[in-house]
């Protein structure tokens, strides 16, 4: 048995039985990494020395008496996103490549704080722009399924990290499907709690008013767990919610008989992969005989989602990134006077798609076309979340695809980034809404790749989301299988 | 609506940005592409519908403005491109 295959739970029994400790599960982990992430490229860092330092002192607090958090001593990848105080944070980005933050992000304070070992920080797309890895600076994150294939992004190291075992569980952002749509890729769980559930504070801004941070793990008790440990208000954050965090990972053993599940039928259209439609549609009736009913629903605007995340995010973003200028961070490109200095620093650190971006964004917010596109899209915005509205009167959580297809090959989109973004159609809208969803696998396809099962809640109702998600998982065994590398 | 290289010259200058000529080129014709999808949203007729900023029905989040945490001066300025003693070092602002 090999300990970094194991989920947290597992292993948090054998901690507290001391058949193992945090210092042989860090070295199991950290030579996992070793052994295989040439082939994989899941992380930008490795911080191999602070984690044994971090597990040593995970031992030695699990020897006082006490009790102790379910993460002590646990190894966690974290997306180079989160600044990390002393480490290097990237973003994957040439324009942040030798920045180290002068503190921790609030969430990772409070992994710290629950005696978590931080393995290191996981790549992605850069700035978190992108759907498949392929945006990193630094290389490419490849599938573990199937390494000519894209893990998805853009935590698309994170997801990797964690089915490839290079992890326990990870740190991830999502901004329109940036977990989701990687864990689903990677057959593993991830959620995206509800826009204000986790604090924002020092995750490097995408999208203010769309970014939210989750946990990625091997099943949905981990899942619970990560979420349990990193949510709840936080006063550097003003857009966290004042609202007690419920105790997820015992919430979720509570039956699922009686609730109502919607299926939307704008989640089932042509152009989707029939493996994946088809391994939905059976999903659905196995959650059917958890004791369930299911309901017809209707998003009747959730065509529309991916042009106005594509206004909104790239519009929000194009503020956010006018920081990077080259003066009191990052890269410099010297130039003749301050103006030029900014134009070249600009120009050489940013990456083709966020160059797209920024450019789009700008774009939508310039004189003249303002009320065309943002504030066209901001209205769409409304219909899109009063569609949830509405269909949440009549079920308790929706369930779809987490995305129209498996994960594509290396290659496959990036000449075209119009179908690039349309891999995100099914995970969108949520981070419009602000409401909750979890990824989880729910079958394979006939080239042996994950295919995933989203559940959409009402806001701070990811409670209810786990429930139906347990319930499932109990069912199933698709979570327990792994990619042979 | 349709985008052109003027266009996107006009826009690198708004966000600080220097494209070369390959780039310009290829973001006439990739962004035209995506704008061209997203003039879809024009079918929808809002006239009567309020914008959506947030989902959150926050109100300003106020404080007292006090300082609550003072880092050391020297992790700030490490990652300065330029430094000078205790200050950021940055190009002339006026010529």
């Amino acid at each position: 048995m090999n300990l970094h295959s194991l989920t947290i739970h597992e292993l948090q029994e054998k901690l507290k039985k001391k058949e193992i400790s945090s210092v042989e599960l860090t070295e199991s982990t950290l030579k996992r990494i070793a052994d295989i992430d040439e082939k994989i490229h899941s992380y930008i860092t490795v911080c191999r020395e602070t984690a044994l330092e971090e597990a040593k002192k995970a031992d030695a607090q699990r020897r006082r008496k006490g009790s102790h958090s379910p993460l002590l001593g646990i190894p966690i990848a974290i997306k180079d996103i989160f600044v990390t105080q002393g480490i290097l944070t990237t973003c994957a980005s040439k324009i942040l490549n030798n920045f180290v933050p002068p503190y921790d992000a609030t969430v990772v304070k409070k992994l710290k704080a629950a005696g978590a070992v931080t393995l290191g920080k996981t790549n992605m797309d850069e700035f978190a722009m992108g759907s498949s890895n392929e945006n990193s600076a630094f290389a490419i994150t490849r599938n573990p399924w199937k390494l000519d294939c894209v893990p998805g992004g853009s935590s698309g190291g994170s997801a990797a990290a964690v089915v490839a075992d290079e992890c326990i569980a990870a740190l991830g952002t999502d901004t329109g499907g940036s977990i989701r749509q990687p864990a689903a890729y990677c057959g593993i769980v991830g959620i995206k709690p509800t826009y204000g559930r986790v604090s924002r504070f020092g995750i490097i801004a995408f999208a203010s008013s769309l970014d939210q941070v989750g946990p990625l793990t091997k099943d949905v008790t981990d899942c619970a767990l990560m979420l349990e440990a990193i949510a709840g208000y936080d006063p550097s954050d003003s857009t966290s919610l004042d609202c007690p965090v419920p105790p997820y990972s015992t919430a979720l053993k509570k039956k699922s008989k009686g609730l109502k599940i919607g299926i939307p039928k704008e989640y089932f259209i042509p152009g989707t992969q029939p493996e994946v439609e088809g391994a939905v549609m059976e999903a659905i009736r196995v959650i059917e005989k958890t004791g369930v009913e299911i309901v017809k629903v209707s998003l009747p605007h959730t065509e529309h989602a991916v042009a106005v995340y594509y206004l909104i995010a790239t519009a929000e973003a194009s503020s956010n990134l006018a920081r990077y200028d080259g003066m009191k961070y990052g890269y410099r490109k010297q130039a003749k006077n301050l103006t030029e200095t900014y134009l070249k620093s600009r120009e050489h650190g940013f990456g083709p798609e966020v160059k797209r971006r920024i450019m789009l964004g700008t774009y939508a917010l310039s004189a003249g076309y303002y009320d065309a596109y943002y504030l066209k899209a901001q209205k769409v915005r409304r219909l899109i979340k009063e569609d949830f509205d509405e269909a949440f009167k009549s079920c308790d959580v929706i369930v779809t695809p987490t995305a129209p297809t498996t994960a594509f090959k290396i290659g496959e989109k990036t000449e075209d980034p119009l179908q690039m973004y349309l891999s995100d159609i099914f995970t969108n809208s949520l981070n419009l809404a602000g409401l909750p969803g979890l990824a989880m696998p729910c079958g394979f396809d006939s080239k042996g790749l994950p295919i995933g099962l989203q559940i959409i809640g009402k806001p701070l109702d990811e409670a209810t989301i786990l429930r139906v998600a347990y319930a499932y998982e109990q069912a199933t065994d698709w979570h327990k299988r792994k990619p042979s590398l | 609506m349709s985008l052109t290289r003027e266009d996107v010259k006009h826009v690198a200058t708004l966000a600080r940005m220097e494209l070369t000529q390959e780039e310009e080129e290829l973001l006439t014709q990739q962004l035209g592409k995506i704008l061209h999808y997203i003039e879809k949203l024009n079918q929808l007729n809002t006239d009567k519908v309020e914008p959506l900023a947030h989902v959150g029905d926050i109100v300003n989040a106020f404080r007292e403005d006090r300082v609550t945490s003072k880092p050391a001066i020297d992790p700030l300025l490490s990652n300065a491109p330029e430094r000078e003693k205790n200050f950021f070092k940055v190009p002339k602002i006026i010529e």
